[in-house]
């Protein structure tokens, strides 16, 4: 099995975007969804553009990866484009194509709002390309922390998290020997109508779960053993740590924000 | 205060019409001692680990640690001095990686993080794992995961380390990596180890071997007086290693030995013994 097996598309790297602490990571992607919404002029948006393409650049991140993860959205992109331009009419006349009429405004309409979700996407794919799931992990309970006082069991879901993090790549390695078992058995699972596909999925899926339950009961077990009793008083070696650079980037992103709500119109 | 875990008079069953898995066992080990615990399958033994961390409570009789009796309440303090491997070496992987893993148990501590750190490279270095201090669990061997395991209960210094069948589950190369670590970590520490086996091959390091049988304490005595009852080990399904084996074949031949050879180094020096003085 593959060693350097990578959970989601996080790409290992030591650019500046990497280094940086998951939690400013997550609150700067936090606000700029939502200072997207306030640009309304071009130079706002060509600010925030160069910005988001920018940070692209700055993670070295080979560019088709970032393509990749856009893929599944291309198509909305250009519907939403579509969309504009066929349904809406309003402005002047920009031309007509074979008596079919482009409105000006509907065009402008249409653009900005693709752009707005090719910089959404954009930018939030950044966060799972350069950091780890573990990390996230790890400022999501620092972010949700909070939360606590209302009751949300927010050291529960950091460690179910965790949990699922740890254990992916075991039960994928363990599917990949039962299929190989069940395969030797006679069980196809590449030929045959869709209906006879789905059925061959079954003999799988089910040692599969028996086995997982039983690895949770285990797990719970071996937690159990090893002192654990609750996220109460209880201590972390992974660390957060927010360093001069997360200051800096802060910093920038909020010049960023004030030129994007300065230029607006 | 007795500075021991004791068994006074325990049984215990699983559901209350069933058969007890244990009865009447009574037995002890000392601080600082290696005892095997070795029975054949369904013979009670992982019940005795259970009940040594806490994990099951006696039915009857009382469970102590170093003078306390491990109840509900008093739980969480004999986690503290009585840590336990399993025998999955998967399903006792807590952490994302090897760091995260062995500091699982002080984390539940609230030991401070600067400590965790100290520790966690302390214990990595018992167990000679140094260099995989960020290694995810799908990158190691059953082996080395078995050793991960073993630094996470050391990291804790605990008086007693119990190793349910950690050997089980290994390749015979893994088992030996297991073997020696339980030995290195036994000579450097004044910690008690319990290893918990059905394989008698693995009792000859021990200072002392607790058979048991049908929830019974069968037999107890050095490792060379069991394998001195060679026969009546086979009958309750227990294997007999090969030198032992042969020990008793060439008795029949009537060839007398100085001492019950262990393994094939004690089995070659007394042949040399008899050969020199024939």
């Amino acid at each position: 099995m593959n060693n350097s097996m990578i959970i989601g598309q996080y790409v290992p790297g030591t650019s500046l975007i990497h280094r940086l602490d998951p939690r400013t990571k997550i609150l700067v992607i936090f606000f700029f969804v939502i200072i997207v919404f306030f640009a309304n002029s071009v130079w706002s948006y060509s600010i925030l553009t160069a910005f988001a393409i920018g940070t692209a650049l700055a993670t070295r991140v080979p560019l088709s990866f970032i393509v990749k993860g856009l893929k599944p959205v291309w198509f909305l992109i250009v519907f939403t484009f579509l969309l504009h331009l066929f349904v809406s009419r309003q402005g002047d006349i920009l031309f007509s194509v074979l008596g079919f009429p482009f409105y000006e405004e509907s065009l402008i309409q249409g653009g900005t709002l693709s752009l707005r979700f090719f910089l959404l996407i954009l930018f939030t794919s950044l966060l799972t390309l350069t950091t780890s799931p573990i990390e996230i992990t790890d400022a999501i309970e620092y972010l949700l922390h909070p939360l606590k006082k209302l009751r949300f069991p927010v050291h529960e879901l950091a460690l179910m998290m965790s949990i699922s993090l740890r254990f992916i790549p075991t039960l994928m390695q363990e599917a990949e020997k039962i299929s190989k078992a069940q395969a030797s058995r006679g069980v196809d699972f590449r030929t045959g109508s869709l209906k006879d596909r789905m059925s061959a999925v079954i003999p799988l899926l089910i040692p599969l779960f028996v086995s997982a339950f039983k690895r949770a009961e285990e797990l719970a077990m071996a937690m159990e053993a090893r002192g654990y009793q609750g996220g109460e008083g209880r201590t972390k070696i992974r660390a957060l740590l927010f360093r001069k650079k997360d200051y800096i980037v802060f910093f920038f992103f909020c010049l960023v924000m004030a030129a994007t709500i300065g230029t607006r119109v | 205060m007795k500075d021991r875990i004791e068994f006074e008079g325990v049984t215990f069953r699983y559901q209350e019409d069933a058969p007890p898995v244990l009865k009447d066992v009574d037995f002890f080990i000392e601080k600082g001692e290696w005892v095997a615990i070795i029975g054949h399958n369904g013979s009670g033994k992982s019940t005795i680990a259970k009940l040594m961390n806490g994990l099951l409570f006696a039915e009857n009789g009382e469970v102590s640690v170093d003078g306390m009796s491990v109840n509900p309440d008093s739980v969480w303090e004999i986690r503290k001095k009585v840590g336990m491997v399993f025998q999955n070496p998967d399903n006792q992987f807590v952490g994302t990686t090897v760091r995260d893993d062995i500091a699982f148990g002080m984390e539940n501590q609230g030991v401070p993080r600067e400590e965790m750190v100290e520790k966690v490279a302390g214990s990595l270095r018992d167990v000679q794992m140094e260099t995989y201090e960020n290694h995810e669990p799908h990158r190691l061997s059953g082996g080395q995961k078995q050793r991960v395991a073993i630094a996470g209960v050391l990291a804790i210094a605990p008086d007693y380390m119990l190793l349910d069948e950690a050997t089980a589950m290994l390749d015979p190369k893994g088992r030996q990596e297991i073997l020696k670590t339980v030995r290195d970590v036994q000579e450097k520490s004044n910690m008690s180890l319990v290893t918990i086996t059905h394989d008698l091959r693995e009792i000859v390091a021990a200072d002392r071997v607790i058979v048991m049988n049908k929830g019974e304490v069968w037999f107890e005595g050095t490792p060379r007086e069991v394998f001195a009852h060679k026969d009546s080990l086979s009958s309750i399904g227990l294997d007999v290693p090969f030198v032992a084996k042969l020990t008793e074949e060439m008795k029949q031949y009537g060839v007398s030995f100085r001492k019950e050879p262990l393994n094939h180094e004690e089995m070659v020096e007394e042949l040399w013994n008899l050969h020199s003085t024939k």
